[in-house]
């Protein structure tokens, strides 16, 4: 029994059960991350999982179900159950259900992949992280943390409108944290980010962040940081750097234009969206140097593929063009529900979670300066790179994150490093203050994107670089 | 013995024979088997949008061989699969450097008899929890509704090689929804060992009358408010005090705010984590017995989570709350219950609002903290809360399923959601707490088997950074 036979056998049986259409997927994942704490190797966890999750439409209602036995028996008896809590939907029904029109392929499809990250001998990967944090510890760090987390995932993909694809994704990543503790506060540095960086890519990835490198150098900041004069409170030019510019693309936009938060299905956790559908196209989301896509088809970054989880093909489209709204993230049901013709954004993080609308890349176009040429023109700001928190209200408008470090920008030229730096606003004024943009673009990852319920952790990838925005407030604190 | 109880254990005690025969008399190796049946009906838009459901079983080994440890993890409990799991496990221990923090496996010891688990819930049909869903639709009264029920039960087998076996099961039941008009919600949401105790209806009623009642919000500067929360944004304090305060690693770290033995909190401020005092699985990821603890008595912080790798570095014994990935992330509380007062406040009457807010008090106990208001805030629920210093626990987040604001004891109007900044220890400190609910109301976690029970409660002063319109 092959998983293409599982995945068969489920829908069959949902559509023998009465289900109009049903898909079903076989997914298999094996996961690995190791963290190292000041030195030495603090936590190494493997994981596999195999199983298949089916997906049955009765009528306008929907069901899910997942086991992690592939057998005939199996996968029909999954089939059948799904179609039961379909019918069990429609005892609260909603509106009829369609789903826009993709073409049924056989495909396969397979990211990149130099160096399987899997397949490099543990003591290597071990030695890189208990390095790179003795040196953190070395140079001052109480804290000196690293990590790395490697997927491989295989899934087998049948619906019952003939779709029959497999998809091979190796995604991988990692990165080294310097903490410095002081008297009632901690400060922080990472590099190349928070929680690294991450790509469907293979382990060739984290070779080329250099982690020993740059050990010392954060470490040493961290130190710095607690001492270094707060982040002054006011409205200023801000400058962001491409990291957190990637978190605020990912949160004030990425999230915005889904359409399932548009139309209302995660209003009671994840929340809705400030968007309105009738406005999709004419709305001013920013300013003119705004273009945001949503490309899924971006060699190496986090939210690559080839086919998403309802079988539609990776197509890149905009979001964002000249500042104005004109795209969404959508699956086949909510673009029809919405009356677009598009859907491609729906994918799962396991065989036992419904498939929902995620991020794919979600990112910004580059702009024409460096930014070294946004500094010299920037008379009086504030620069700030690398994010340690971050909250958005429910419709995606107020925001408030807080980075790793800032810097003063007087008269052109980098100045003192800032402590505790936080800025908040409100999402299209904020984007409406952009003035200067930078090509130095990067494919940021985010491999812990919390949505749904249960809930669902999902990788995005964010093409950003440093930009300006004007008048910004600054410095909020307890 | 049930059939449930014998396989799981059966194949625990498979893998750790398992490790013995594969990796030499002197492995050292702890396994968990845990099957579930979780699932979760969803509505949005008043309607049935998402119904999902699952089978699963999983296997946790971590073992320590040579001086060395890894951790490895499966779904796969045929024959070859658990050999697979506990091979590489093997391989990635010996290439593994030396862990020199190793803390030993548990004993054998004795596990408390868990509460008992309802067999109804545990079994529930996609029937009942749409029921439920469609009784909280029909008692909003036509206002647009959406939230969850859902229902987990789990069987789960402890396993070392040390000989201590365990074994447990849990259920439970959780529903949440909100109802909305004109872009103002309301919440009700509730935690309960049986599915027969959540009532749809009542929920969707509660839900409905506060979001009426938080019609056309006004604007409110920012500033320091006093506030009554409801059990609902008091469950986000206990949350994040647990994570990042109680936790035994963050402490070793000296990331915790917490000081045993100081008198850190309002005096009326007792916590206790009690996973027992719900339906709750008897043993921690390590096999150790889990009862409760007093983490803060009185206002005076008493003890910490640990797991066996913190508390053998704090010199002190593991208080069960080991979880999987927790050499990374410490032990964790979570079922963490502040005590009520023990009489509530002497002004415990009836409901205390006016005009169109009248549904915005749902019970006696936020009634009579709000009638000793002069001026301050009602505030239901709190929303991506987000720590900006582990130390100080300084946490920005937002309002959210209604603000109201209080004068002279009387909610007067909605007013728009705002922004926070505050340090959640200082606002709960010496003097902090203005009063205190009688009676815990259990809200549930976005997981099956961690909950926060809070009365709700009165703070002198709150910081609102912002307004959510900027």
């Amino acid at each position: 029994m092959t998983e293409f036979d599982a995945a068969t056998a489920a829908v069959q049986a949902a559509l023998d059960a009465g289900a109009r259409y049903a898909d079903a997927r076989v997914m298999h994942r094996r996961y690995e991350s190791m963290t190292a704490r000041n030195g030495d190797v603090e936590e190494l966890t493997q994981d596999e999982s195999i199983g298949l999750g089916v997906r049955a439409l009765v009528g306008a209602s929907w069901g899910f179900y997942a086991v992690p036995d592939l057998s005939d028996a199996a996968a029909r008896d999954a089939g059948r159950r799904a179609t039961r809590t379909a019918m069990a939907s429609a005892r609260v029904p909603g509106p009829p259900v369609d789903l826009v029109a993709v073409e049924a392929v056989t495909a396969s499809w397979a990211s990149g992949c130099q160096i399987d990250p899997l397949g490099v001998p543990l003591s290597d990967k071990g030695d890189l992280l208990v390095g790179a944090t003795r040196t953190m510890a070395e140079h001052g760090a109480d804290l000196a943390e690293g990590l790395y987390q490697i997927w491989d995932t295989a899934k087998w993909f049948v619906s019952s409108e003939g779709h029959r694809i497999d998809q091979r994704i190796r995604e991988c990543g990692g990165g080294i944290s310097a903490t410095s503790i002081g008297d009632g506060e901690t400060q922080r540095r990472s590099w190349p980010s928070y929680r690294g960086q991450y790509g469907t890519t293979g382990w060739e990835l984290v070779e080329s962040l250099d982690l020993a490198a740059h050990a010392a150098q954060i470490a040493e900041e961290s130190r710095a940081l607690l001492t270094a004069p707060l982040c002054p409170a006011g409205e200023t030019d801000l400058i962001l750097g491409g990291e957190q510019l990637a978190l605020q693309i990912h949160e004030s936009v990425g999230h915005a234009i889904e359409l399932d938060r548009i139309l209302g299905w995660e209003a009671a956790f994840a929340g809705t969206s400030w968007l309105d559908l009738a406005q999709l196209g004419s709305l001013r989301y920013g300013s003119e140097l705004m273009n945001i896509t949503i490309d899924p088809t971006i060699p190496g970054a986090l939210g690559s593929f080839g086919f998403d989880d309802e079988g539609s093909p990776a197509v890149k489209r905009d979001a964002v063009r000249d500042g104005r709204w004109v795209g969404v993230l959508a699956g086949r049901d909510s673009a029809a529900m919405a009356s677009l013709d598009y859907g491609g954004s729906v994918r799962a993080d396991g065989w036992a979670r419904l498939p929902m609308v995620r991020m794919t890349n979600v990112g910004l176009e580059p702009g024409p300066h460096t930014l070294e040429e946004i500094i010299a023109a920037t008379d009086d700001g504030v620069l700030m790179d690398l994010n340690r928190s971050w909250s958005i209200d429910d419709k995606r408008l107020n925001f408030q994150f807080g980075c790793e470090v800032g810097w003063e920008i007087k008269k052109g030229r980098r100045g003192r490093m800032l402590r505790n730096p936080t800025y908040t606003g409100i999402g299209p004024l904020f984007w409406r203050s952009m003035d200067m943009l930078s090509g130095e673009t990067v494919s940021w990852g985010t491999p812990n994107c919390g949505k749904g319920q249960p809930g669902q952790v999902g990788h995005t990838g964010h093409p950003a670089a440093p930009a300006r925005f004007r008048n910004v407030r600054v410095g909020v604190s307890a | 013995m049930s059939a449930n109880r014998s396989t799981e254990l059966e194949l625990a005690g498979q893998v750790i024979e398992l490790v013995r025969r594969l990796g030499g008399p002197g492995a050292q190796a702890d396994a968990v088997v845990t099957r579930a049946d979780l699932a979760l009906t969803r509505f949005a838009n008043s309607a049935i949008h998402q119904n999902v459901a699952e089978s699963s079983v999983g296997v946790r080994l971590r073992l320590h061989v040579d001086g060395r440890t890894a951790a490895g993890s499966g779904s796969v409990v045929t024959a070859d699969g658990l050999r697979a799991l506990v091979e590489r496990t093997l391989a990635a221990a010996r290439l593994c450097p030396p862990d020199p923090g190793w803390p030993g496996l548990t004993p054998p010891t004795p596990t408390p008899d868990a509460p008992p688990v309802d067999e109804a819930t545990a079994h529930a049909e996609p029937d009942q929890r749409a029921d439920r869903v469609g009784a909280f639709v029909a008692a909003a009264g036509g206002l647009s509704t959406a939230g969850y029920c859902r229902t987990a039960h789990r069987s789960s087998a402890f396993a070392n090689s040390a000989g201590h076996t365990a074994y447990g099961r849990s259920v439970e039941a959780a529903m949440d929804g909100i109802a909305r008009r004109d872009g103002a919600d309301g919440v009700a949401r509730r935690c309960a060992d049986r599915l027969s105790d959540l009532d749809g209806a009542e929920l969707g009623a509660q839900a409905a009358a506060k979001a009426q009642a938080a019609a056309d919000p006004a604007e409110l500067p920012p500033g320091r408010y006093e506030v009554v929360f409801e059990p609902a944004a008091v469950a986000d304090l206990l949350q994040n005090l647990s994570w990042y305060g109680f936790n035994g690693k963050r402490y070793a770290e000296r990331q915790s705010f917490a000081e045993p033995g100081a008198a850190q909190f309002d005096s009326t401020v007792t916590l206790v984590d009690d996973p027992l005092g719900a339906s709750g699985l008897p043993f921690d990821a390590e096999g150790t017995a889990r009862r409760a603890l007093t983490l803060v008595e009185a206002g005076t912080t008493r003890a910490l989570a640990h797991d066996r790798r913190t508390a053998v570095e704090a010199g002190a014994e593991s208080t069960g709350h080991a979880v999987a990935g927790g050499a990374t992330w410490g032990p964790m509380a979570r079922n963490l219950r502040l005590s009520g007062a023990a009489a509530g406040p002497a002004s415990a009457v009836g409901r205390s609002t006016t005009g169109g807010a009248a549904g915005a008090v749902v019970d006696a106990d936020t009634a009579a903290l709000v009638a000793g208001v002069r001026r301050g805030l009602l505030v239901t629920d709190l929303w991506y809360t987000r720590v900006l210093d582990p130390k100080s626990l300084v946490v920005t987040g937002l309002t959210r399923n209604g603000v109201w604001l209080i004068e002279d004891g009387t909610v007067v109007r909605a007013v728009r959601d705002l922004r926070f900044t505050e340090s959640y220890p200082r606002a709960l400190g010496p003097g902090a707490v203005l009063g205190l609910g009688t009676r815990a109301v259990r809200q549930p976690d976005r997981v099956d088997g961690a909950w926060w029970a809070a009365p709700s409660l009165r703070l002198a002063s709150w910081h609102f950074t912002g307004g959510a319109s900027g």
